[in-house]
């Protein structure tokens, strides 16, 4: 891979409208999805029931979850527990009424001779842990805006937040749509992609910045959106290698990593596509947009200026 | 007059071989301890757990047990696991007075047991057992594990609110006859405990009983006991992370298996030794030369993060290894940006040498300002985040670190020895980059 600007046909800003509009378009589906039909929560953060389930000897989760089959439960979770793995805990979202309780433990006691135990539990950790992630990423956004704003420009910032905030929708947009069960897990999963997208769109600023630096003159949109275009194709090969490796760690845990990893690399391979995605397409051509308009500010004070400089010269002669 | 063409400075390059070979054999006579020495959490291997059941306090019997009464508590248990320093337990509430902490890591199971069921009420009595002070005269969170001068022993010291109510009843005690001048410091005292009998047991609740010979004026009191440098610095810190608003009853007591399933730690393992092959085998076709110097860097930087992990006595969870693969992923970022920044400066027609410097310095101030970012973010994560969110802060932190040294000074000092031998000089295509591709100056 070689881009050269000056010979690559590739147009990042013209069709900043369609990227725009796939994205507006994307994340709205998101958020009506997340408003109504929600996330499907597991047993990290839905109030549920779990049954313990006493054996005599070693069991296998698989053995457990098959007994459940056999009397048409489904547990939404199983972990084994006791020194020689002779507990096996399964979990149920929503809980158990009464008598699917009595039947449960019925069953077990003729299969194991002794009578699970059946309790409901609450989800306090994993709730306050949902909760603390957020109320964390939202005070670190403030300080990535004021570091940027001292070593970048404050629109440069904001741009960063938005492609930040893209990214992690991005993902809770995808389940909310596949529907698969979120855990704490997943939690990791998002503070990855935000950790990767701010690293991404700043990587791409630097370029910007230096390349705008070069111009004498900026002035004009078409100038400062051929600024942000060569800037772009600049940096396309390292977008690219950079993605391409860290996916290559993420698909292998997705591909080989078995199902306890699943929704957690899921959600970095898709938040990673994500994060490729905003910075070639989206914060370059947001930031493009505003900056414009705050030179034509600049440009309009300035013959603001002008004018009333040469009216009050008439004035004086 | 004809340049005479500078020949090939073998030194450096013997100096590279010598540089990797001593790290090669550094990472392969340990790296299997320190893999070995990891300890995993309760996700990924499983750990202990205990149930409790909730019951009022001596004294309080008609306190109803309720919902915020059990979230109070179990904020409680997280601020002393925090003591602990355990990441990520797992505490849950489950029917209506159960609690069911589980913890991963902790070697020491008794002490952690100690350590969770404490009411942590620190009292002072006399002899008598008749109270004098309790934590609601101290100020909170002023407790702190410290040194005695004279003898160096470790102890704990607190501060009380009114210096003078100390004052009052260190004369009180100081004017007792011998050898009942005593002021007897209790954690957990409950009704029906004596002084006398307590002092004959073995595992005592009384922490320590100085004697006291004068009216001491003073806000900060020392307590004296058999302490280690550690069990003072666990007091020190359950007493700050503030008493528990119930009794907690053991229930039962379980080892507990990994949250993701049994093989679920050999499979990651197995998928991360794949992630890594292929990242290395990219790098190698797509970089060339400077791809080998990036699969050495890598390497170098996957073993002193897991040296520094073990030196942290970090606990190894889900979050953990997400942070890990973006510390790879920055890791070869940084490579790559620079990479990239030497080959735009090959095409441009500059020589190998030059190339280097002025990629070199070119990229280091892209790569600063990116994981200064991302620093930034993982640091404010690391503050206020709680359990598994600051687990992962700890990791990505450690990453970035490791990973701008490595991949940022460790692939210039390789690179730099090889480029300065003068060995790559003319050899553009080393670099990935295709004479074609070159402008002429």
């Amino acid at each position: 891979m070689n881009f050269d600007h000056e010979t690559s046909k590739l147009d990042f800003v013209r069709h900043r409208k369609t990227f725009f509009g796939i994205s507006i378009a994307f994340l709205l589906t998101g958020i009506i999805l997340l408003a109504t039909m929600g996330l499907n929560l597991g047993i990290d953060f839905e109030s549920g029931t779990t049954v313990d389930v006493l054996t005599e000897e070693a069991v296998t989760a698989e053995e457990i979850e098959n007994e459940f089959q056999s009397i048409g439960f489904e547990p939404d979770d199983v972990v084994l527990a006791g020194d020689n793995n002779e507990i096996g805990r399964a979990s149920f979202i929503g809980g158990l009424d009464q008598q699917e309780s009595l039947q449960i433990q019925s069953h077990f006691e003729e299969e194991y001779g002794a009578v699970p135990n059946v309790s409901t539990v609450s989800p306090i950790v994993g709730q306050e842990l949902a909760q603390n992630a957020i109320i964390s990423v939202l005070i670190a956004t403030v300080g990535i805006i004021i570091y940027v704003t001292i070593r970048f420009e404050l629109l440069y910032g904001i741009a960063a937040i938005v492609a930040l905030f893209h990214d992690a929708l991005f993902i809770l947009t995808v389940f909310a749509i596949l529907q698969m069960e979120v855990n704490i897990p997943f939690i990791a999963a998002v503070l990855t992609i935000i950790g990767y997208s701010i690293n991404d769109t700043i990587v791409t600023f630097d370029r910007i910045r230096e390349n705008l630096e070069r111009e004498e003159k900026v002035e004009t949109f078409e100038k400062l959106a051929q600024v942000v275009n060569k800037s772009l194709v600049q940096t396309l090969a390292r977008s690219i290698n950079t993605v391409l490796t860290v996916v290559f760690a993420a698909g292998a845990l997705l591909v080989f990593g078995g199902d306890g990893l699943r929704v957690f690399s899921l959600a970095l391979v898709v938040g990673l596509a994500a994060g490729t995605y905003s910075s070639l397409f989206i914060a370059a051509q947001l930031w493009c947009i505003m900056k414009y308009r705050s030179i034509k500010r600049k440009l309009a004070k300035q013959a603001d200026e002008e004018r009333k400089l040469a009216l009050q010269e008439n004035g004086t002669t | 007059m004809a340049k005479r063409r500078k020949g090939v400075r073998s030194s450096l390059i013997a100096l590279f071989f010598v540089i990797i070979t001593a790290l090669g054999i550094l990472i392969a006579s340990n790296v299997m301890d320190h893999v070995d020495d990891i300890s995993l959490g309760l996700d990924l291997q499983g750990g202990f757990e205990v149930l409790y059941e909730v019951q009022p306090l001596d004294g309080e019997e008609g306190t109803e047990i309720n919902r915020e009464l059990l979230t109070d508590t179990v904020s409680a248990l997280n601020a002393r696991i925090d003591v602990l320093g355990v990441s990520e337990p797992s505490i849950n509430i489950e029917g209506d007075d159960r609690i069911r902490v589980q913890l991963a890591g902790v070697e020491d199971q008794e002490q952690a047991r100690d350590l969770l069921s404490t009411q942590a009420r620190l009292e002072f009595r006399d002899t008598d057992d008749e109270l004098k002070m309790d934590g609601s005269d101290l100020v909170e969170g002023g407790a702190r594990q410290n040194f005695r001068e004279q003898t160096n022993e470790p102890i704990v010291t607190v501060t009380v609110d009114d210096a003078n109510l100390f004052g009052e009843i260190t004369e009180e005690i100081s004017q007792r006859p011998f050898p009942d001048n005593r002021l007897v410091i209790w954690l957990d005292y409950e009704e029906g405990d004596s002084y006398e009998e307590e002092m004959q047991r073995e595992d005592s609740k009384i922490v320590s009983a100085p004697s006291v010979d004068e009216r001491i004026q003073s806000r900060d009191v020392m307590i004296t006991g058999d302490f280690t440098q550690e069990s003072a610095a666990d007091l020190a810190g359950i007493l700050n992370a503030g008493a528990l608003p119930v009794e907690l009853e053991e229930l039962q007591l379980n080892s507990v298996g990994a949250q993701l399933g049994e093989q679920s730690m050999e499979l990651a393992v197995y998928a991360g030794f794949i992630g890594i092959a292929l990242i290395f085998g990219y790098m190698l076709l797509y970089y060339r030369f400077m791809g080998m110097i990036a699969v050495l860097t890598l390497s170098a930087y996957i073993y002193l993060v897991l040296v520094i992990f073990n030196w942290l006595n970090a606990v190894l969870t889900l979050p953990g290894i997400a942070a890990l693969i973006l510390g790879v992923g920055m890791a070869v970022d940084a490579n790559i940006i620079t990479f990239e920044r030497i080959k735009d400066e090959l095409r441009y027609g500059r020589s190998v040498m030059s190339a280097f410097k002025a990629g070199s310095r070119r990229s280091l101030s892209t790569i600063l300002d990116a994981n200064i970012t991302t620093i930034l973010a993982a640091g404010v994560l690391f503050y206020f985040g709680t359990s598994a969110v600051q687990g992962f802060a700890v990791m990505l932190i450690v990453s970035i670190l490791t990973s701008f040294v490595t991949a940022v000074f460790g692939a210039r000092l390789l690179l730099g020895l090889w480029v300065n031998s003068r060995a790559l000089n003319r050899k553009q295509k080393l670099f990935g980059v295709k004479e074609r591709e070159i402008r002429e100056l």
